[in-house]
């Protein structure tokens, strides 16, 4: 009975951790099909089964740490199968194989289609879109030549090749999934920055990747965490007690799917208050009863900073960089701060002063698979149009691959929140600590709007602004969001300040 | 021509023009990502249906070869494998556009190279099982051993290259004769002093010698980006030979730019850089986790360039090849697989003094000496032979 032994898969490892088996005694397996899960120092790695036949026995328990050498399952030949039948056949074969090969080096390669990607035929198709890629209009359409060819030709070869890639390359799919289902819902205002009360650079936790990955998906921030670990560094274990249900999918609130993640018959859910969620409530409780909030709102005509931000693609200097009407408002309220300084001000209870900042850190409110998250763009004022919208599109693509530091997140003087991107009118925002005002981005859309005397369509947003009304006046705060309103319905008026 | 901000020198975005995401104007292409032929005026070139199925197979049963030994490393019969995946079109294209006569002086993941030299994969596997040093004869295949250390082998081939002058083998006009030196390397050896040392001096002594650099975006973990502020190809400008850029995963313009390279180092022109742009899909090695230091859109974006998918849907579209030639393939590539298998399991374990037979092509007495004495040593146990 051929016995697989735990392989050093990296360069002199001498033990790694059982952390799933994909298979379970009773199963069939073919030589590389994905059997077992596991997390050594270095990385979570999938182990592809070395031997044909039925599983007889798995040796180690998950969750068990073993070193290399150890046998950890037993598979008999082919032909083996005892009148034994197993208790049951595998619940959903498909869902055991949707494989996370996060590590593209994780699965080695096998018999065609016993090769991991065995569900590939529900997700191919929709594969590529899912991502669409920046191509000329003909291109596509030879791709979609291709992708017929494929369809109507694909041989077995053809299917091994594609599986083959698909495997292992997995991890993009994989990650693409995940950045494609925010987790903020519509509520979407921004949380505090967890570092904003300490240094730069202070925050730095260890923990080993694979963990750093579980906290990743489980959106579970490390920072939160007391270590246990070794060397003080954050285990698998305290993450898991962190997001409640070891390996389950934490539910996030608001997101898709949470009225329905209940187990049928239960009417109530408890979901531990953890993790980011408790540094939000936390953040988002302080600030909300600790700084007096007002919030203005205006409705103006956007139609102007739309034009202007389709002249600006067409211009070289623009060319690959993302141009949106959140740049525009971003350099809108940078540059109205010039005339009402006091909005990017921070409240100093303890030294009984008011701190008037003369640079910017500029928040951006960014919806990612972890949670909601202000990173900033570090002194916004003294950039460019086109270094500005770099920065806002390096701090957003980051954030939403679930990469940003705790740096990119501290010392923030101002933060914008863009609900418009969830097709919402405006909302009141809550001021992200540490700071004296936040502004809203609601939804553009075309609506009537009255010219002259005559009804016309035009895109029309609502913006809010939220202040500190500690020491920001009514006429301070309302000067400010119509300056704001007054260069994104006429961007030339940006020329006054 | 100045600096915006007012400095001297060139702007090199005047110069060589805005980064450029797909390989920029420069790029030699002959086969399309959706499979369709593209023509070239410098380098176009009319292939057999024969040669083309040639391409495709190599390309398969090479993916096949990396795939296994993936695999074996994870079953623990291999310490490392280095991945190839994504770059097959550009070894196979260098691999079969370099003749019997010409060497080729391999890094350590030319698995495609060393399958065109006609080196049994299972030599590679011993390599990276540790059961010998890879100590293939390299006159044997005319093809180097894989080496380890980043764009050594440059300076080798160059020194190489220069003998084959001396040897009189260069611009004799006898083609059978005449031969030049394939130099492998990545675009993170780019960076090292070896291959810039090697540029130099192949330059001055118009050695015949392609410099073939797979630039597949990554140094481990360092992106091209931050290894060059130019494209690599342009280099060359700087040490006074040519440079071009070819699509790596183009199997038909990387074959038609290498050999008409190794035409012109044979012929006496001197040397070339091949700088053959593509990606390398997979990890750095099986000890490597790229998603700790990439982005996924970038692999999804290569995913669409395929190498071999591109020349299947080209073979496909044009009738070049049956049902019954991927189907053939197919078995074939599972029979290599099995083969690798059980080859690699089969390996005898090395004796403790066959290292003593891998230092010199003559054993000095001195070595002889220590093999010996290190054999009466291991008599001293007990059950030694």
């Amino acid at each position: 009975m051929p016995e697989y032994l735990l392989p050093d898969v990296g360069e002199g490892l001498t033990e790694a951790e059982i952390v799933t088996w994909k298979v379970k005694v009773g199963d069939q397996v073919a030589i590389n099909d994905v059997v077992v899960e596991i997390e050594t120092a270095k990385s979570l790695v999938e182990l592809p089964s070395p031997y044909a036949g039925e599983v007889t026995a798995i040796l180690v328990a998950e969750g068990e740490t073993v070193p290399v050498g150890t046998p950890i399952i037993a598979i008999g030949a082919p032909a083996e199968a005892t009148g034994e039948a197993p208790e049951s056949p595998a619940s959903d074969p498909k869902a055991d194989m949707v494989i996370d090969l996060s590590n593209p080096a994780a699965s080695g390669g096998g018999e065609g289609e016993s090769l991991v990607g065995r569900n590939k035929a529900d997700r191919g198709p929709t594969r590529r879109a899912r991502r669409p890629l920046v191509e000329a209009a003909g291109e596509r359409t030879a791709r979609a030549d291709v992708h017929d060819l494929y369809n109507q030709n694909a041989t077995d070869q053809h299917a091994k090749v594609e599986h083959i890639v698909s495997a292992v390359l997995g991890d993009a799919e994989h990650q693409a999934r995940a950045a494609g289902e925010p987790t903020a819902g519509p509520v979407s205002l921004p949380a505090e920055t967890p570092a904003a009360t300490e240094a730069a650079g202070d925050v730095r936790v260890l923990a080993k990747p694979p963990v750093r990955k579980l906290a990743k998906d489980l959106g579970v921030d490390l920072r939160s965490l007391e270590p246990t670990g070794p060397d003080g560094t954050v285990s698998r274990a305290d993450v898991e007690q962190a997001a409640g249900a070891p390996g389950s999918d934490t539910p996030t609130p608001g997101g898709p799917g949470y009225a329905a993640s209940g187990a049928p018959g239960e009417r109530e859910t408890r979901e531990p208050i953890k993790g980011v969620r408790k540094m939000m409530a936390s953040a988002m409780t302080d600030s909300a009863f600790s700084a007096p909030h007002v919030t203005e709102w205006m409705t103006i005509d956007a139609t102007a900073t739309l034009d202007l931000v389709a002249r600006l693609k067409e211009r070289r200097e623009f060319k690959g960089v993302k141009v949106s009407p959140l740049l525009v408002f971003a350099r809108a309220v940078l540059l109205a701060m010039r005339r009402t300084p006091m909005i990017n001000s921070t409240w100093d209870e303890a030294a009984g002063e008011v701190v008037v900042k003369h640079y910017v850190n500029l928040g951006i409110a960014a919806a990612t698979p972890r949670g909601l998250v202000v990173p900033n763009v570090k002194d916004a004022h003294a950039l460019s149009l086109v270094e500005l919208a770099r920065a806002i599109e390096e701090l957003t693509a980051t954030a939403r691959e679930g990469r940003t530091q705790p740096a990119d997140m501290a010392s923030g003087t101002f933060t914008i929140t863009n609900v418009g991107v969830f097709g919402v009118d405006a909302g009141t925002p809550i001021i992200n600590r540490g700071e004296s005002a936040i502004l809203c981005m609601g939804a553009i859309q075309p609506k009537p709007w009255v010219v002259g005397d005559q009804v016309v369509p035009r895109q029309v947003t609502t913006i809010a602004l939220s202040f500190d009304h500690r020491h920001i006046d009514g006429a301070t705060g309302s000067q400010f969001l119509a300056d704001v309103a007054g260069i994104i319905s006429d961007p030339a008026t940006a020329l006054l300040f | 021509m100045t600096h915006a901000d007012g400095g001297f020198g060139p702007d090199l975005v005047e110069v060589f023009g805005p980064r450029q995401e797909d390989g920029g104007p420069e790029l030699i292409q002959l086969l399309s990502p959706e499979g369709e032929r593209i023509h070239h005026p410098e380098f176009d070139m009319d292939f057999s249906a024969d040669q083309l199925r040639g391409f495709y197979r190599d390309m398969v049963l090479v993916r096949r070869i990396d795939v296994e030994a993936t695999a074996l490393q994870r079953h623990g019969e291999l310490g490392i494998w280095a991945q190839l995946l994504g770059q097959e079109a550009a070894q196979i294209g260098a691999g079969r556009a370099a003749r019997p006569q010409d060497f080729v002086f391999p890094t350590y993941r030319e698995h495609g190279v060393a399958w065109c030299r006609g080196l049994d994969p299972l030599k590679l596997l011993g390599l990276f099982r540790g059961v010998d040093h890879g100590d293939w004869d390299p006159s044997e295949y005319n093809f180097s051993l894989y080496t380890i250390v980043i764009g050594a082998q440059t300076l080798h081939a160059t020194g190489y290259a220069m003998g084959m002058q001396r040897d009189g083998v260069v611009g004799t006009g006898d083609p059978e004769r005449d031969a030049a030196v394939l130099a492998h390397f990545g675009d993170g050896a780019s960076s090292q002093g070896d291959v810039n040392e090697s540029f130099i001096f192949a330059a001055s002594y118009n050695a015949p010698v392609v410099f073939f650099c797979q630039n597949n975006q990554w140094a481990i973990s360092e992106p091209i980006e931050r290894q060059s502020r130019i494209p690599l190809f342009q280099r060359a400008l700087g040490f006074g030979f040519p440079g071009l850029r070819v699509d790596g995963n183009d199997v038909l313009a990387t074959y038609a730019v290498t050999q008409a390279a190794l035409q012109r180092a044979r012929d006496g022109q001197g040397p070339t850089l091949v700088e053959a742009y593509t990606y390398r899909m997979g990890a750095h090695t099986t000890t490597d986790d790229p998603t700790r230091y990439r982005v996924s859109d970038d692999v999804e974006r290569w995913k669409l360039k395929d190498p071999i998918a591109r020349l299947e849907v080209y073979l496909k579209r044009n009738g070049l090849a049956d049902e019954q030639f991927f189907a053939d393939l197919a078995e074939e590539a599972a029979a290599l697989g099995h083969t690798l298998r059980e080859g690699c399991k089969a390996m005898p374990d090395p004796k403790p003094l066959d290292i003593f037979d891998r230092v010199y092509s003559e054993t000095t007495p001195e070595l002889v000496a220590q093999r010996d004495g290190f054999a009466a040593y291991l008599a001293t146990f007990e059950g030694a032979h």
